[in-house]
């Protein structure tokens, strides 16, 4: 479903990521993991347009997608969330949700400021198919708050309500469960999996080992920008050269 | 929605029921002002208060529009209803082109890029005298005419500007409330959020500052076929200054918000008058003041302020 290959990118001098190749299978939740400066962050970037690689390529459902930006992607059915909540501050929950929604409508400009008839009655579909939403994450009461004074958890969910209200076919995921705590953590868990169950293939990058073994189908690990290993999590904790990139070599 | 629609009725009776009040006189000709300049306050409001993206350059589409219509009927005779929206389309097409460079730029680029934008408008109309007239202006510019009615008076053109006014505020605020309306917040509060969501960020920020251009370019129509005679001091850094001070004044982000701040800069001068060489002072200082005790604006200030007042009150009751 989406098959990265040979992404390399440098910053500068710096060489982030070095031939980076992996496939991630429709209906899995695939984990990515690594020690910090592994280069996860980065390669979540060149996956959902946000940065361009120097080389390599991403090709999603057999559409070779480099260097698309975020926009374009939405239409496509890839979303994302970020490790440090994005949030519209400003608006509603509901309204925050609601945005989601932005690829399926149409009604442009003067159509909105004219109300015409069909963008009435976009309007009100939005309005409706946008909560649904909110109850699949479990935040319909805080519909009306403000999502800038939302408690993080509360911030994350939504987060998650809003990319899900683009009608993704594959959403990846920076660092979810971080800032949570561990009931918080737990629910995230049982979130991702009925994500899943809607037919929606998951990506994610995650520190938390406990979570990234409880969930994930398969895992990459990176390590100093490069792919140390693949496989499933039992292949991964038994992993030799693994397990020394996380607890230091002996020599 | 139906609240929208109940402040907007009130609004609109709030304004028609005016004149009522003043029977003609000097009163009504600054109201007619404040109508043009509540109009230019919504329009930059639309493009900085919901987009989030500064403009110091709008008395240019102003003064832009006020000239094409100037010209079009006093050298080549148009009637100025056919010269009103072919300025408005010119100024919008104009924008949009200009758009999608200098919208790229944040923050203080985009301030510099928009103030240099309007400093080039305005040398311009200085400088082609042939087609401007230059410094000293250009007149004879026709009063508009509808159904046998010349719009030549006070009274007839409060009616007239007041009237666009209320369809521009119906309008934005309609805008406001939509999907558009919500995509330009979103571009506000996290640009790359709204694009990973599917929001074309870069188009919608170039489509509302040609829209925003647009109703500008519309405002100086008027404003020159209701004054008869425009000239390039009218549409200078100053008065972008001041639109900016509108808004943030008003509301950031509120459309009754622009309706505040434009009443209020507009009527202030007419009440200092004895002060008039320091109003750019007096701006600033409002400026200041405002962004330091009412970031809101007054729309959302000032029934802030009630509240607290009442609250202290109750707290003392208790005390």
């Amino acid at each position: 479903m989406l098959e990265v290959s040979g992404i390399t990118q440098i910053f500068g001098g710096v060489t982030a990521l070095e031939d980076v190749s992996f496939r991630v299978n429709r209906g899995d939740i695939t984990g990515v993991i690594g020690p910090n400066g592994a280069g996860k962050t980065t390669l979540f970037n060149i996956i959902t347009g946000i940065y361009t690689q120097t080389s390599g390529k991403v090709v999603f459902e057999d559409k070779d997608i480099s260097g698309l930006p975020p926009e374009k992607l939405a239409r496509l059915a890839m979303v994302r969330t970020f490790q440090n909540i994005e949030l519209f501050g400003g608006m509603t929950v509901h309204e925050n949700v609601m945005v989601g929604m932005h690829t399926k409508s149409s009604s442009g400009m003067l159509s909105c400021a004219l109300k015409m008839p069909w963008s009435i009655s976009e309007e009100r579909r939005i309005r409706n198919d946008s909560m649904k939403w909110l109850e699949f994450t479990g935040i319909t009461e805080l519909a009306e708050v403000e999502a800038g004074n939302l408690p993080f958890g509360k911030g994350r969910l939504l987060e998650i309500a809003r990319a899900l209200a683009v009608e993704p076919r594959i959403i990846l995921m920076d660092e979810p469960a971080a800032g949570l705590n561990s009931q918080e953590t737990l629910g995230l868990a049982h979130l991702i999996k009925r994500i899943r169950d809607l037919g929606i293939t998951v990506v994610l990058v995650e520190h938390d080992m406990e979570l990234v073994m409880d969930i994930c189908d398969r895992i990459v690990v990176l390590n100093l920008g490069r792919k140390l290993a693949e496989g499933t999590p039992r292949e991964i904790q038994e992993n030799p050269e693994v397990i020394a990139a996380y607890l230091g070599d002996d020599d | 929605m139906k609240r929208e629609l109940l402040k907007f009725v009130a609004f609109s009776v709030f304004v028609l029921l005016l004149p009522l009040q003043f029977k003609g006189g000097y009163l009504m000709n600054v109201l007619v002002f404040v109508g043009i300049n509540t109009m230019l306050a919504i329009a930059l409001n639309l493009l900085l208060g919901y987009a989030g993206q500064i403009s110091l350059g709008h008395a240019g589409f102003f003064g832009l529009g006020a000239y094409l219509s100037g010209i079009l009927t006093t050298t080549y005779a148009w009637n100025p209803w056919q010269a009103m929206p072919v300025a408005a389309i010119i100024v919008g097409c104009m924008a949009y082109l200009i758009g999608f460079p200098v919208l790229k730029l944040k923050g203080h680029y985009l301030a510099m890029a928009t103030l240099g934008l309007g400093i080039i408008i305005y040398i311009v109309f200085n400088e082609t005298v042939d087609l401007t007239g230059g410094p000293s202006g250009l007149s004879g510019i026709p009063y508009l005419e509808a159904g046998g009615i010349v719009f030549d008076s006070d009274v007839k053109n409060y009616y007239l500007i007041w009237g666009i006014t209320l369809a521009v505020v119906l309008f934005s605020i309609n805008l406001a409330n939509s999907r558009v309306g919500r995509a330009l917040r979103a571009v506000h509060d996290s640009e790359v959020a709204a694009q990973v969501v599917g929001v074309n960020a870069r188009l919608l920020k170039v489509q509302i500052f040609a829209l925003s251009a647009v109703i500008s370019s519309l405002a100086g129509s008027l404003y020159a076929h209701t004054m008869t005679f425009i000239s390039p001091a009218s549409f200078g850094f100053n008065f972008s200054v001041e639109l900016l001070t509108m808004v943030v004044i008003g509301g950031l982000g509120s459309v009754y918000g622009s309706f505040l701040g434009a009443a209020l800069l507009t009527l202030l001068p007419e009440f200092l008058r004895a002060a008039q060489d320091y109003d750019i002072i007096i701006y600033g200082g409002l400026l200041v003041l405002m962004v330091m005790f009412m970031p809101g604006g007054l729309v959302r200030g000032v029934p802030d302020l009630f509240r607290r007042i009442f609250k202290s009150r109750g707290g003392a009751d208790h005390a």
